[in-house]
């Protein structure tokens, strides 16, 4: 598993590059996921779906169905790709800091 | 010669099928001869190395690919399917070996124009190597690597003018039978319905909004040569409500010998003289049919259009001349709770090119409103429709209740009703009921 280093700190990710470990996540690791994914500046609609993402996870161990994201936030599905280009589960899921989506995907 | 020593898969090249060994070792040499001087974008020895892995796997009897993969291009969240190997030391060329799937035009015609511009991108950006075609019936360029997939996007989008197919939970890639282009069966023309819903549901295709996959395909008739009914959420066969048209010169042709029955499908042994009783009225499911004097009589309210008359004597018995689809709902593979096919939900409706096919959208729409609220995480539809009741889908989708929809009805007698179709409804005085009935 491939370590890279961002202001200071270090994070541990796989090939797709999604943290390894949760509770490694830091403000930090949005910014230095950023560019990969198409993102310029991370605005308070982008910290609305990360947060609401890491709610969810703390509390039900999964991340959300797109129908709930979507429910929750307020944020239709045309407008969540056009906070995160490559979509709630490659773009969101990652900066948030939660597994890899699985399954026939 | 070749990279990696492959004795288990060598043995594949001999015998008569076309070998899969000895085109990739094809295109390993073509790739290291390099004839073109094509600056190669992903190892030149990639096909190389997938031979290796994968006698690699025949020696071990194991996978070496590892778990999963979140690779895409902006803009979409489905269309490539990432794949890492997990021996990338030993085999570098196939460290990254993502799958891009490449939507198909409906009935697979192509130009060789269009193959060899496609083939060109996949030699500089890919391994060269491809699945023609995938299940679901996309185009596949097997292997590549995470830089080249929006180089390939933006290629196939600019210069070929073709889109990505689908994957994730979200409207897979829609396919179709050759339908009206080569068949005279085909009720409606499948490949334009076909193509027609592709382009109307783009985004449900490209953005995965679902509770899991939905995949529709398109059969012309019965006969189901792209399997609607048993792999796709909504399947569409065509039907048709008048009476077959029967030529009875034709007929006695075939009674004479003069025309193969089933265009000569059975030439290859000697089943007789053919014999209209017992190869087609015996066989009838309805037995509808008879033959007296030399005519074929058909009972055409009885017939249930199975397709067997028409298919065994093509030349003398044809489709009618009232036709539409029948949408079938619900098929899936095993996972979880069993294997499904389609069941019946609306035996009969237009295919009405005029409207733009309004009536088959508003079906479909109203059966996705309906599972998108309802589904469960990773439920398809079929499993939504075993757990909240067949009627549940049909009053969904606005599609009345009919005898049809069903192949018996239940013999079990836990029947639900609606409170309000009983007389006094639910809300009951147990007082009432104690000065009928002591304790």
């Amino acid at each position: 598993m491939a370590v890279v280093e961002f202001q200071g700190a270090t994070f541990e990710v796989d090939e797709d590059g999604f943290l390894q470990k949760f509770e490694d996540w830091t403000p930090a690791w949005v910014d230095f996921v950023k560019e990969s994914e198409g993102i310029k500046e991370i605005t308070e609609d982008h910290q609305k779906v990360i947060d609401f993402l890491q709610d969810y996870y703390k509390k039900n161990g999964i991340a959300p169905m797109v129908r709930i994201l979507s429910k929750v936030t307020g944020f239709k599905l045309k407008q969540i790709y056009e906070l995160f280009p490559s979509g709630p589960g490659k773009g969101a899921c990652k900066m948030a800091g939660l597994p890899k989506p699985t399954g026939c995907v | 010669m070749a990279k990696h020593k492959t004795p288990l898969l060598d043995q594949l090249e001999s015998g008569p099928w076309p070998s899969f060994v000895s085109d990739i070792k094809q295109e390993a040499a073509a790739r290291a001869k390099n004839e073109k001087g094509v600056q190669y974008q992903v190892a030149v020895d990639c096909p190389d190395d997938l031979l290796g892995v994968l006698e690699m796997s025949f020696t071990d009897g194991e996978t070496h690919w590892k778990h999963g993969g979140i690779v895409g291009v902006f803009g979409y969240g489905g269309g490539v399917i990432g794949r890492y190997c997990d021996q990338p030391q030993m085999f570098p060329g196939v460290a990254h070996f993502h799958t891009v799937r490449v939507a198909q035009p409906n009935g697979k015609w192509y130009s060789t124009e269009f193959l060899r511009s496609l083939m060109d991108i996949w030699d500089l950006r890919g391994s060269g190597l491809t699945n023609l075609h995938g299940a679901t019936g996309d185009i596949v360029l097997l292997g590549t690597s995470t830089p080249q997939l929006e180089e390939i996007f933006w290629e196939l989008t600019h210069n070929l003018n073709v889109d990505l197919g689908g994957s994730g939970s979200n409207l897979r890639t829609p396919a179709s039978c050759m339908g009206m282009s080569r068949c005279q069966y085909a009720c409606y023309d499948a490949q334009e319905l076909c193509y027609n819903l592709t382009q109307e549901y783009q985004d449900e295709l490209h953005r995965p909004a679902f509770p899991y996959k939905f995949k529709f395909k398109f059969d012309g008739c019965p006969n189901g040569c792209v399997a609607a009914i048993a792999r796709s959420d909504l399947g569409f066969l065509g039907t048709f409500k008048d009476p077959i048209k029967i030529n009875q010169e034709a007929v006695a042709a075939y009674v004479g010998g003069e025309i193969a029955p089933n265009a000569g499908a059975h030439a290859g042994r000697d089943w007789g003289k053919f014999d209209i009783q017992k190869e087609v009225v015996d066989l009838c499911p309805s037995k509808c049919i008879s033959y007296e004097g030399g005519k074929l009589i058909m009972d055409h309210k009885e017939c249930v259009r199975c397709m067997h008359c028409i298919n065994t004597m093509p030349q003398a018995l044809r489709i009618g001349d009232d036709r539409g689809v029948s949408i079938f709902c619900g098929a899936k593979a095993p996972i979880l709770d069993g294997p499904q096919m389609g069941s019946l939900l609306v035996p009969f409706v237009e295919v009405n090119k005029d409207d733009d096919y309004q009536a088959i959208k508003d079906i479909v729409e109203a059966v996705w409103d309906w599972w998108m609220e309802e589904g469960k995480n990773r439920e398809r539809i079929g499993e939504t429709m075993k757990r909240l009741g067949f009627a549940a889908l049909a009053e969904a989708a606005g599609v009345p209740i009919d005898a049809r929809q069903v192949q018996e009805p239940r013999h079990n007698p836990y029947i639900f009703w609606k409170a309000e179709d009983v007389e006094g409804g639910w809300e009951r005085d147990l007082a009432e009921f104690r000065k009928r009935h002591q304790r």
